[in-house]
């Protein structure tokens, strides 16, 4: 494979990944705490109509972009004769195995993104109809997949950088 | 006991613990 088209799909994922993370880290170390702190004094309206589905819908867009960028590189490199890179990481298999923990970690967190956290803060933000009762659970399943896939963005980070020698600094 | 996912300090010792066990999984068992 050109190792410029290579160069050009991560880029490409790096900058969605960031777009996604970074996001990610504004909800769990920003935007939760100040959150609480402004429904206190009666501010958090600005906050839960124009920040949050703005923040969300960046949020959960980036992290398709994230995953398919991903999987085209993995598509694209990493292969060999018997089997297809994206085959090979995700299966665990030999120098990919690194890269495919990273992408199964992804892959999770993809799923609390678009299961977990968007249709319960849907509900939580007054977008869907839900009740008081349904709004108090669906914040509380909203929070704990937020910080999960926060737990799992530093092992998942660590093996995506660490993953392949082939990009220097790999360790394994 | 406490979930570990209630804190940011909890979540963040959480994830370089998994990371911990990971790499010891990886380096050991698969590469």
């Amino acid at each position: 494979m050109d190792p410029l088209f290579l160069a050009f799909e991560r880029w490409l994922h790096i900058l969605a990944g960031i777009t996604w993370i970074g996001i990610l880290y504004y909800f769990n170390f920003i935007q939760v705490p100040g959150l609480g702190k402004a429904k206190a004094d009666g501010t958090a309206a600005g906050i839960t109509k124009h920040i949050a589905p703005r923040a969300l819908l960046w949020f959960r867009w980036a992290a398709v972009a994230t995953w398919l960028t991903g999987a085209s590189y993995l598509m694209a490199g990493h292969g060999t004769a018997e089997m297809s890179g994206i085959a090979r990481a995700f299966m665990l298999q030999g120098s990919a195995a690194p890269i495919g923990v990273g992408a199964w970690l992804g892959t999770i967190m993809l799923f609390n993104v678009w299961v977990l956290i968007w249709p319960n803060q849907k509900k939580v933000l007054g977008m869907v109809e839900a009740s008081d009762e349904a709004k108090a659970r669906g914040a509380r399943v909203a929070l704990l997949a937020s910080r999960t896939n926060t737990m799992l963005s530093i092992p998942m980070l660590f093996f995506m950088i660490t993953g392949s020698p082939a990009h220097g600094g790999g360790i394994f | 006991m406490k979930n570990p996912l209630d804190s940011i300090t909890g979540t963040i010792v959480s994830g370089v613990v998994i990371t911990i066990i990971l790499y010891v999984f990886v380096s050991g068992f698969l590469v």
